[in-house]
């Protein structure tokens, strides 16, 4: 094997490492599609693309002189209610329906929003500088930029910060209750619309928070929403619906992954890789649950 | 019976007789015949079997690759064409051109269906959401994949061989639409003559209820893999002929262009009425319409419309046309309606 990666360990450590942070910013946005997955019962296909629009928000905050970093507060406010918004005219609708249904109707707003951002933002891509400089670890041979430290900072924080706001609070209980079962939670009282709106809510706030530190670590474009969607999928397919550990565990086993496959394959199979690693996925459950004839639900 | 045949041969003469008619529109009525059938092929998958896939988009790109690179590689090195890139330092003879393009269009047709079957067995054992993710997946990664591939032009395209010098200026035109004409009227024939046998009937059983199917004996794997086979087979006889007609091949925005016509195709069989024979034929016609006036006046918002389309479509209009229309006349349809009873339901809900 004459690949760089096996000739320098530094290397390995190196991808390792950014893997690691990486994983743990596609672990946010997992769990917010966890979260509506198993509450609405929702695939939603334009996962990515709020987040490139949380992006986008923190981006024209650097634009205007704001240090970028207050997008981590100001982009989940202002997604959370795009959120709304687009459930109040679009997924309410399809929360009943065919699964189908909703991928074809949330592939529909990705596809409206992709195009949206491309004309309202260019189809440049893009990157919010925060000036955080770099940390040099061991003698200058790992080099990690500080910005990738604080966005896996600030996305376990809101992590740690969600899952205490569901366990604790009133709404978060909603629902929990919605998501366990819709009617009983409606018999009982919930308002399981207006919960419905919070989660699909929730859930855009967290790809905003995610994309905002994506703006400031990595580069953000309008049509590379798709790959976000897609690496949340499968971790939530690995994980589990409602596991969190899980969640955080293969999103960072994601993250590694990729950049493995980025010193090894290259970075134009990078992409390429993570839609492969998700077919594999899928059919590697597909054989293990057909022994005991059953099949993925 | 009688008005059938009428109505058939009424749209095979006007076929025939369409680029006359239109000459100005030859390139857009190929395309619409190409378009009729990726939704005919998808309706075979995600109509008849339910299985809703994103990936047909798949085969429609290996069709097109395979058929370009088989016309060229047949009498050229591939790889000097493609770093010749639009320098075209070798020209195909016609004799050459049309030999290469049969060959291309045969293997075009062919290699896809295999790749179907021998990936059928895994990825068909997913079922309804799954199946869709997996395939919007397949087909990313391979247009991801393929813009890495030197030999087929990665990144900077491939173009495909020039149509050879005849005298006649519009024979590229008229040659293309009629390949793709021949085409559908294959297609169209082959999938109506499969809808009137057992198989089109096993199909909807899996629809239906798959776990049922299976447990009345039915082989269901075997049966979804023949079905997948048969859209793969179509799908890529529509990628090569489109390969031809574009005269360039770029591996995400025009061979696995997911983004259009991976959505396309499934959007047009259901404007038209999933599971039905002639739905995916008008979704796709009136799609067609409906697209080339947006893109010619209002450019740049092409998308914008395309994904308000889709929603409007999905949320609002899920049973299509025919649904529609069956739902509306279903005496036309072959059902036989109790008055009372219909009425009773109505006044119950």
């Amino acid at each position: 094997m004459d690949f760089l990666i096996f000739q320098v360990p530094m290397l390995t450590l190196q991808a390792v490492l950014d893997g690691l942070l990486l994983g743990v910013l596609f672990a946010l946005i997992a769990y917010g599609m966890a979260l509506q997955w198993g509450v609405m019962n929702i695939i939603n296909i334009a996962q990515g693309d709020l987040v490139i629009l949380g992006g986008y928000i923190a981006y024209f905050m650097y634009l205007y002189g704001i240090h970028p970093a207050w997008g981590v507060i100001i982009s989940p406010i202002i997604m959370y209610f795009v959120g709304v918004i687009i459930y109040k005219l679009v997924i309410n609708k399809v929360v009943d329906r065919d699964l189908f249904i909703s991928i074809l109707a949330t592939f529909g707003i990705s596809i409206l929003f992709m195009q949206l951002m491309n004309f309202a933002f260019g189809a440049d891509v893009v990157l919010a500088n925060s000036g955080y400089g770099t940390t040099m670890l061991f003698d200058n041979s790992v080099t990690l930029p500080n910005s990738k430290i604080f966005s896996a900072f600030i996305s376990i924080v809101f992590a740690i910060g969600l899952v205490i706001y569901m366990k604790k609070s009133k709404l978060g209980r909603a629902i929990r209750a919605t998501a366990q079962n819709a009617r009983a939670a409606k018999i009982l009282g919930v308002d399981t619309e207006k919960v419905y709106a919070a989660t699909f809510g929730i859930n855009a706030a967290l790809c905003g928070v995610a994309g905002a530190l994506i703006s400031i670590t990595f580069t953000i474009h309008p049509y590379m929403g798709l790959p976000y969607t897609i690496r949340s999928f499968m971790i939530v397919i690995v994980a589990g619906l409602g596991n969190l550990p899980g969640v955080a565990m293969s999103g960072m086993g994601l993250g590694v992954f990729e950049e493995f496959a980025d010193y090894i394959l290259g970075t134009e199979f990078r992409i390429g890789s993570v839609f492969l690693l998700l077919v594999l996925i899928l059919v590697y459950r597909r054989f293990k649950l057909s022994r005991k004839r059953e099949y993925l639900k | 019976m009688n008005k059938n045949i009428i109505l058939y041969g009424a749209i095979l003469i006007f076929g025939i007789a369409a680029p006359f008619i239109f000459p100005a529109f030859k390139v857009q009525l190929s395309i619409l015949c190409i378009l009729i059938i990726l939704a005919i092929t998808w309706n075979v998958q995600g109509g008849e079997m339910g299985y809703n896939t994103f990936g047909n988009i798949l085969f429609y790109g290996l069709g097109m690759y395979l058929c370009a690179s088989v016309q060229v590689g047949m009498f050229f090195p591939l790889g000097e064409w493609t770093e010749g890139g639009g320098e075209k330092t070798f020209v195909h003879t016609p004799a050459q051109f049309f030999q290469g393009f049969a060959v291309g269009l045969a293997v075009a047709a062919v290699v896809p269906a295999i790749i179907a079957g021998l990936i059928g067995y895994s990825i068909l054992g997913l079922r309804g959401h799954y199946f869709a993710i997996c395939t919007l997946g397949l087909g990313v990664a391979a247009g991801e994949i393929s813009g890495g591939i030197e030999i087929i032009g990665a990144g900077q395209g491939f173009t495909t061989p020039p149509f050879p010098n005849v005298d006649r200026l519009e024979a590229r035109g008229e040659f293309f639409y009629f390949c793709s004409f021949i085409v559908l009227v294959f297609t169209f024939l082959a999938v109506k003559a499969i809808y009137s046998t057992r198989f089109k009937l096993v199909l909807n059983a899996i629809r239906d209820n798959e776990d049922k199917a299976e447990a009345m004996g039915i082989q269901t794997m075997k049966y979804k893999i023949i079905g997948w086979m048969i859209s793969a087979f179509f799908c890529g006889l529509a990628g090569g002929i489109m390969g031809g007609l574009v005269g360039y091949i770029d591996s995400t925005d025009v061979a696995f262009d997911g983004r259009e016509m991976g959505v396309f195709m499934v959007l047009m069989a259901i404007l038209g009425g999933k599971g039905t024979l002639w739905g995916p034929v008008i979704g796709a016609t009136l799609f067609h319409i409906f697209k080339e006036g947006f893109w010619t006046f209002f450019l740049g918002w092409q998308y914008v419309a395309l994904g308000v389309l889709i929603v409007v479509i999905v949320i609002y209009f899920p049973e299509g046309i025919m649904g529609w229309l069956r739902e509306k006349y279903p005496e036309r349809f072959g059902e036989v309606v109790d008055e009372a009873d219909r009425k009773a339901q109505v006044t119950l809900k």
